[in-house]
């Protein structure tokens, strides 16, 4: 395009341009509407379709209305659109006829051949009415008839492109319709034009780049053609559709360089790649910058050139349309790019002038966008600035270090040089910034003029940077530009100002464990706090970053050295300690005790081995390694038991520690871990249980409130304590990695002991764990010597010899030599003696000690034990036999009954409850070496027999049975069984029946010996006697003692035989055999056996003259219900006390079933007449009982004897409860007495004849 | 083709942390970590939408003259941040979303390993040369 033969000035602002409207024709009655027009013409909006599926928009047109020329006619070739006429009217007022064939026809001809010339179809003729013509002139043509003329003359199809206007200034109803018809067409036929032209034009524009790819297209020229279209479109107010032509071209040109970079190189573009030579930044103060326009006319234009005037475009269209912040994030993006794209093209550009030019550009935005944007907007908005700020910043910085200003010295002549060379590629102040103080390009100037301001502009710009981060929450964003300005504290030498963002920084890395922005700041901070002087502080990060395996190992050697350094140089001043935690320095990793359980007697040696892991990289020599620990004296502590150790193990007793949380961020790993225990709570009473649960022991560390500065606070936090229980141990070198420390201690205090602190020392450096944690303890215990002795199998059994377990816990005690224990044993249990008995001797861990033999000596009651000699805190085992000894029942006399001795009275044995065995306890003294007093041990040996007694009658003759039960587990051999009688009678003879001498006795069986009684005289009423049998454990063959047999004593009373009771059932007369339903006749013959006895003598004997008679009465019982006794059943006789007596009762009883029947029952009772007046009637079992005292005595002394025995308390009421109700009583006749002589006889019983119905019902 | 990949636990500490070894290590650590800022930002503005239409893919977090940085978050508020340098125009937001969901993918393999322990740093052979292949692949 050729600039010279251009008819206009390359435009424009183009705010102020409006599509332009020719106007030709009577230029003063357009002169007349104008007014009217140009405001009524925007008031609607119409609505504009587009073409290629362009969303249709409602548009307000504007139009600039000029006098038609045919100049402005653009000639063929011309894409000027700003110039282009889209529209050309022609205005008449003619009325008449004559003047229009004369003069207007003529003039229109003329317009539209000039138009066709240029082949522009847009136009409108615009006949304008005046009624206040029509009046003037009588002689007009209607209306109509010019108006159609004109039609038809010019508007062949298209009579649409002639238009009335009427009356158009007056003020009525008609003259308002006329004006909105015609506006309506206007603005269609505008649109009109601008849809064909623009449509034209973009098609034009299209083939234009099509051909970019030929040789010689120039991307320079197709941008002035798009950016036409985006001024007409912004001219139209269309901002969107404009901005997009600017970001087409922006995406073309990227594309270019992208292409370029890929070697793809157009031609056009080399004209970018000439060196930067001016950096003065955006300027986007101007809507249009009209001297970069003319570069990129010119071609003349550098790619900053290019990027800054559309971008500079862009912006104002941005703004135009409210999108301030999409201004900012674009300027961003297109710094970024721009510096991509130079170093993409390998543009040469001068150090530091892209800087400057960022830097300036930043600016200019953030200015740009704080003219017109209000302060709330621009605060609530800082998301999206504070890029741009935080980008000049970093751009300041660079050239505040490219330029010497950050250095300590200033800057050198070869800064100062490049400092001008920088100041002049910025050229001169534009002068719409020039009359602003704070125009970026003054900031900038006065920013690299000296080292103070520098600093002031830096300063201002990153505390406004981090202010802004800090105020939108970017708080990482905030403290790594504090570490920046750290930095630059560092080069100015004021490390006190670097410090706080250092630390900010470091604590933000390690809350959130990174690990290598940590070490970096760490190392970062340890130089400052060297300059700082802070020596704690500086040690500290020394320590943790001569640990700090993200370094290298010279650093790390570097730092461990600066530690050892100081703690070898200032010894001259002792007393003084700085403590530093130990985790950076040592961890502790496990520890374990030995004795395994950690629990030691008094005096005992205990060493703890601590596993420490050195993180220095180099080996340390330590003076000391101490363990503070804390001692409480815990009372009736279990652990402190020996008992407790010797049930307690520990698999292996090491304590492991959990990592040092170093590697992961507080927000996780500080919380220590949960340490949950079961819980469970029983009721006192029956230790049933009441809850269960589950209970967090550290819940205060774990619900306590985050600090929010723990880790950095360490230091401070650290205390020494001073415990009065240390372990030590001196002179220590630690080898990088794992080390193993021994601890070794006597113990002293029983009690418990905390390990609290581990510290580490190396001169006045003391490297402090101030928490050992989980809680290790060791006890230390004092133990009273004890005596244990317990049966080694369930029970003890009575009479043989059983083993029992004799445990000693010397605890303090040392058992010397000659330590014995003295047994002062009851004479009713032995203590077996064998020859050989051997004691082992256990240390309380369970550890076999030694193995020695025990002697025992034994005189008289007192059994002696020989100790061997044992350390304190050693348990001596050792077993015993023991035999529980009936005693002789002799020597036994009335006092506590022998223990294998059951007589039939009552005796302090109580039954053992699970096997109903009897118990005995026998208590044995014990004088212990170590004690003034003695140890009373009961032991409780269980009877294993039981035995029972029963008499036996045939006839007179009379037999005695016993019965004994084997109630053990064990088998026996049974032998020697004797029945003696102790009552002395010589005239009766007890005789065995038993045919085996020796007989085997299985558990749980019971035995039975029976004798018969013979006597030659009258036999006496009570018979006491003693049965024996020997007894040993059918397991063992030989027993090395002799042992006691087992007796059982009873007595055997009025067991001689008074009356025979026989009965006989005999057939009804005439019958053979009885018969169910017929009476049968019964014979009870009731026969006394001797004459009269010692035991007659009771209130049923009557004596007269010299015959003595007694009451007896008879019942006959059928329990079975086999008869029915008829008539009297039971009657009272009389019998003489005489032998051969005999009475004779008959009865009739019927037989109820047949078959062989046995026969009722016939009881035999005494009866007890009441007429006696002092005589208390006794029941029939006290009647036994009582037999052998006195009555009469007995009955006085009622209240006494009470005390002797129970039962006579119960006699003294019954007796005056008979008083008062004298009554006859029945006794019964003891067992023995009564001897019945048909007693399991039967009787044939046919089943009556009669009765052989069988009743057979069928349904 | 990526010139770090990271990956950051809820708690943002890092799980996983490679760069390409030709440049300096900690400058990728410092930028990724000061791009949580940003994911925080936009995880909290996407936390108002709804729970099934959440976008996982984050975009362009924020652009440095020499690189930009793209984030990522799954479900569980486990980041994914990629920066990629700025010269490689090649990458588009569908590149790099693929890369991401590749990315998801192994990082899922990693946590159904029944031996790693969530939240533990990744230390997987197969998660290693998934991100060994993004950093080198061109794209």
């Amino acid at each position: 395009m050729d600039a010279p033969e251009e008819p206009l000035p390359p435009v424009i602002y183009t705010m102020e341009n409006k599509p332009i409207v020719t106007c030709a024709g009577d230029q003063n009655l357009f002169t007349s509407i104008y007014p009217t027009l140009s405001q009524q013409l925007p008031r609607e909006p119409v609505e504009w379709r587009r073409s290629y599926g362009r969303a249709p928009k409602m548009i307000h047109l504007e139009s600039n209305f000029v006098q038609f020329k045919e100049e402005l006619l653009p000639k063929e070739g011309n894409k000027a659109l700003l110039t282009f006429p889209f529209l050309h009217i022609y205005w008449t007022e003619c009325c008449d006829t004559e003047v229009y064939k004369a003069t207007v026809k003529d003039d229109l001809t003329k317009w539209q051949n000039v138009l066709k010339a240029h082949s522009s179809v847009d136009w409108l003729i615009v006949v304008v009415e005046n009624d206040a013509k029509k009046k003037n002139k009588t002689n007009i043509l209607p209306r109509t008839s010019i108006v159609d003329k004109i039609r038809n003359d010019f508007c062949n199809k298209q009579s649409d492109r002639c238009v009335v206007l009427s009356d158009p200034l007056k003020d009525s109803s008609r003259t308002q319709e006329s004006w909105n018809a015609f506006l309506t067409k206007l603005r269609t036929l505008l649109l009109m034009s601008f849809t064909k032209n623009l449509g034209k034009f973009e098609d034009d524009m299209r083939t234009l780049r099509e051909k970019r790819t030929e040789p010689g297209w120039s991307f320079c020229e197709y941008f002035m053609v798009q950016e036409e279209l985006a001024f007409v479109f912004e001219m139209l107010q269309q901002f969107e559709d404009a901005l997009v032509q600017y970001d087409e071209l922006d995406a073309l040109f990227s594309q270019y360089v992208v292409n370029f970079g890929a070697g793809d190189g157009a031609n056009w573009l080399t004209f970018f790649c000439q060196p930067v030579k001016s950096w003065n930044g955006l300027i986007l103060r101007k809507p249009i910058d009209m001297e970069k326009r003319e570069l990129i006319q010119k071609q003349e234009a550098t790619l900053l050139d290019l990027r800054s005037y559309l971008f500079s475009r862009q912006c104002t269209l941005l703004l135009f349309l409210q999108r301030p912040w999409e201004v900012a994030q674009r300027a961003l993006e297109l710094l970024h790019s721009c510096v991509q794209e130079l170093k993409l093209l390998e543009v040469s550009v001068p150090p530091g002038a892209l800087d400057c030019w960022v830097f300036l550009s930043c600016l200019e935005v953030l200015q740009r966008i704080e003219g017109c944007c209000d302060r709330a907007q621009i605060d609530s908005n800082i998301a999206h600035t504070v890029g741009l700020w935080s980008y000049a910043t970093e751009k300041l910085k660079s050239l505040g270090y490219l330029c010497g200003l950050v250095s300590e010295k200033g800057p050198d002549s070869e800064d100062l040089n490049r400092t001008v060379d920088l100041l002049a590629g910025l050229g001169a102040e534009r002068p719409e910034t020039a009359n602003t103080a704070q125009s970026p390009y003054k900031k900038l100037k006065e920013a690299l003029s000296s080292v103070e301001a520098f600093e002031k502009h830096y300063l201002d710009l990153s505390h406004a940077t981090i202010e802004m981060y800090t105020s939108i929450g970017r708080i990482r964003s905030a403290k790594f530009v504090g570490k920046d300005l750290a930095e630059f504290y560092m080069r100015k030498r004021s490390p006190q100002k670097a410090e706080p963002y250092l630390q900010g920084a470091l604590k933000n890395y390690l809350a959130e464990g990174w690990a290598l922005p940590i070490t970096h700041t760490r190392k970062q901070l340890a130089e400052c706090q060297k300059h700082l002087g802070q020596v704690e502080n500086y040690l500290q990060t020394s320590s943790l970053l001569a640990s700090d395996a993200h370094l290298t190992e010279e650093e790390r050697k570097h730092f461990c050295q600066e530690i050892l350094s100081f703690a070898s140089q200032q010894t001259e001043s002792p007393g003084h300690k700085i403590v530093l935690p130990m985790h950076s320095f040592a961890q502790l990793k496990s520890l374990h005790f030995d004795p395994l359980n950690a629990v030691v007697h008094v005096g005992g040696v205990l060493s703890v081995e601590i596993m420490l892991w050195s993180q220095m990289p180099i080996s340390v020599h330590v003076e000391q390694i101490t363990v503070s620990v804390h001692f409480s004296i815990e009372k009736n502590n279990y652990r402190k038991t020996a008992e407790w150790l010797t049930k307690h193990k520990t698999s292996n007793g090491i304590v492991h520690f959990p990592q040092e949380p170093v590697p992961f961020p507080a927000s996780q790993n500080s919380l220590p871990a949960l340490e949950l225990y079961e819980m469970f709570e029983r009721s006192p009473s029956d230790n049933s249980l009441n809850t269960t649960g589950i209970i967090c022991k550290n819940v205060h560390m774990l619900l306590r409130r985050q600090e929010s500065s723990s880790s950095l606070d360490v230091p401070s936090t650290v205390a020494l304590e001073d415990g009065a229980h240390v372990l030590k141990c001196s002179s220590v070198t630690l080898e990088p990695g794992p080390n193993k420390v021994l601890f070794r201690t006597q113990a002293k205090e029983p009690g418990t002991y905390t390990l609290r602190q581990l510290c580490a020392s190396m001169g006045p450096l003391w490297f402090v764990l101030p928490h050992v944690y989980p809680i290790v303890q060791y006890d230390v215990y004092s133990q009273e010597p004890q005596l244990h002795v317990e049966p080694l199998a369930d029970s003890l059994l009575a009479g043989i010899p059983q083993k029992v377990k004799f445990t000693v816990m010397t605890g303090h005690y040392t058992v010397k030599s000659g330590d014995s224990l003295q047994l002062s044993n009851a004479e009713a249990m032995l203590i077996l003696c064998p020859a050989e008995n051997r004691a082992v001797i256990y240390s309380n861990t369970r550890e076999k000690f030694s193995d020695t033999s025990l002697r025992i000596q034994s005189s008289g009651k007192v059994t002696s034990i020989s100790l061997p000699a044992a350390p304190a805190y050693h348990l001596i085992e050792f077993e015993l036999d023991v035999l529980s000894l009936p005693s002789a029942p002799a020597s036994r006399g009335d006092s506590v009954q022998p223990a294998l001795k059951e007589p039939p009275g009552s005796c302090p044995e109580r039954p053992a409850a699970s096997q109903g065995m009897v118990t005995t306890d026998h208590k044995v003294s014990i004088d212990c070496p170590w004690s003034i007093y003695s140890t009373v041990i009961a032991l409780t040996f269980s009877v294993p027999f039981q035995t029972t007694h029963t008499l036996l009658s045939a006839g007179t003759r009379k037999y005695v049975q016993i019965c004994v039960q084997n109630l053990s587990e064990l088998d026996f051999r049974l032998s020697d069984s004797t029945l003696t009688d102790t009552g002395d009678s010589a005239d009766l003879d007890l005789v065995p029946l038993n045919t085996q001498s020796q007989q085997l006795f299985h558990s749980q069986q019971s035995v039975f010996f029976v004798w018969e009684l013979k006597w030659t005289r009258e036999p006496p009423p009570a018979l006491h006697c003693c049965f024996s049998v020997g007894f040993s454990p059918a397991s063992e063959e030989r027993l090395s003692v002799s042992l006691q047999p087992y007796t059982y004593e009873f007595q055997v009373e009025n067991f001689f035989t008074l009356y025979n009771v026989k009965a006989e059932i005999f057939p009804p007369l005439g019958m053979e055999y009885c018969k169910t339903g017929s009476l049968c006749s019964l014979e009870v013959s009731i026969t006394r056996l001797s004459d009269l006895l010692e035991v007659d003598k009771d209130e049923a004997l009557t004596e007269s003259e010299e015959y003595f008679t007694t009451k007896l009465m008879y019942e006959v019982v059928d329990n079975s219900s086999n008869w029915a006794v008829c008539g009297k059943s039971s009657g009272l006789l009389s019998m003489p006390v005489a032998a051969q007596a005999t009475h004779r009762v008959h009865m009739e009883v019927m037989p109820l079933f047949a078959g062989h029947l046995p026969f009722p029952d016939v009881r035999l009772f005494k009866y007890l007449p009441h007429h006696s007046a002092h005589s208390s009637q006794l029941d029939a079992d006290s009647w036994i009982e009582n037999d052998s005292l006195s009555v009469d005595k007995h009955v006085d002394d009622a209240v006494d004897s009470s005390s002797i025995k129970s039962r006579g308390s119960m006699h003294s009421t019954s007796s005056t409860e008979h008083r008062g109700l004298p009554m006859p009583r029945l006794q019964a006749f003891p067992p023995g007495q009564v001897f019945n002589s048909s007693i399991g006889m039967q009787v044939f019983v046919i089943p009556s004849k009669e009765d052989h119905v069988l009743e057979v019902s069928v349904t | 083709m990526a010139v770090c990949i990271a990956v950051i636990a809820k708690e943002n500490y890092p799980l996983y942390i490679r760069s390409i070894p030709t440049e300096n290590e900690l400058k990728f650590h410092y930028m990724v970590h000061t791009s949580l800022d940003v994911v925080d930002e936009k995880i909290s503005a996407l936390g108002k939408a709804l729970v099934d239409q959440r976008e996982l893919y984050l975009g362009l977090l924020y652009p440095t003259e020499d690189h930009k940085v793209y984030g990522y978050v799954t479900n569980s508020k486990v980041k994914f941040v990629m920066v990629v340098d700025s010269s490689n125009t090649a990458l588009r937001d569908n590149e790099i979303r693929s890369m991401f969901r590749k990315l998801h993918n192994s990082y899922t393999d990693v946590m159904c390993n029944p031996f790693y322990n969530p939240g533990d740093r990744i230390h997987s052979r197969a998660f290693d040369s998934t991100v060994t292949s993004m950093m080198t692949q061109v794209c």
